[in-house]
């Protein structure tokens, strides 16, 4: 694996801000680092108790280090960070993240809404949410099968 | 043999994650036929493969990807991650 960060697949919660000092530490000299957070979202106005994920264990992996290697390549990045949540999630807790870092913004800019095109419809995660009326599988968005059209 | 998997509502569906599956299938659409013929929930959850993914040996793939050497086939829906 070339550069700092690299992809973590875990239940437990992440410290967002001790995941971004580490990975600026890692990254020092870069100039530019970029990060995002994915927050669980009620859409069921306040009924959301809570989001169940279920992955693919052996190819999320996989997948995710595919999508890291792809965008290291296409940019001249000094890291790339990924790290994702699965199992049972509440609202207002953080999903998953990513962190890129590079000599100049536009290129973390990029690369970390490339890396977000493809978790979202090329990384086997699935989302089923939890609500006081019952349960329901969360479908994927034609938009982001599109969205990967630009790259 | 090949180890097929299933996931989100299509595990719900079929009502098991995984299965040990013999088979003379050579392509993944061959294999659906032959789970389909296996129960009607099977048919259920295949009757519209355009609405499902698939995977072999952890690859992303095609129905038409053929299984020679495959030991592992995934079907799930569309993927949410992020």
């Amino acid at each position: 694996m070339s550069g700092a960060g690299g992809v973590r697949v875990q239940r437990e919660a992440f410290d967002l801000g001790a995941e971004l000092e580490a990975f600026e530490a890692a990254t020092s000299g870069a100039g530019a680092m970029v990060s995002f957070t994915g927050i669980v979202r009620d859409d069921a106005g306040g009924r959301l108790d809570r989001m169940e994920i279920e992955h693919y264990p052996g190819m999320t992996e996989r997948a995710l280090e595919k999508i890291r290697a792809d965008a290291m390549k296409r940019w001249d990045l000094a890291g790339a960070l990924i790290v994702h949540r699965h199992g049972a999630l509440r609202p207002g807790e953080w999903i998953m993240m990513v962190a890129t870092a590079a000599r100049h913004r536009k290129a973390a800019f990029a690369a970390a809404e490339f890396l977000m095109d493809y978790l979202k419809s090329r990384a086997p995660f699935w989302k089923k949410e939890y609500t006081s009326d019952g349960a329901e599988w969360v479908a994927a968005k034609e938009e982001d099968e599109a969205a990967l059209t630009r790259w | 043999m090949i180890d097929v998997l299933y996931f989100a509502w299509v595990r719900e569906r079929i009502g098991k994650p995984r299965e040990a599956v013999e088979t003379q299938a050579t392509t993944v659409a061959d294999l659906v036929e032959e789970l389909k013929k296996r129960e009607p929930r099977y048919a259920a959850a295949f009757a519209d493969v355009s609405a499902l993914r698939v995977a072999v040996d952890q690859e992303l793939a095609d129905f038409s990807t053929p299984l020679s050497g495959a030991r592992e086939v995934a079907f799930f829906p569309p993927m949410t991650g992020g």
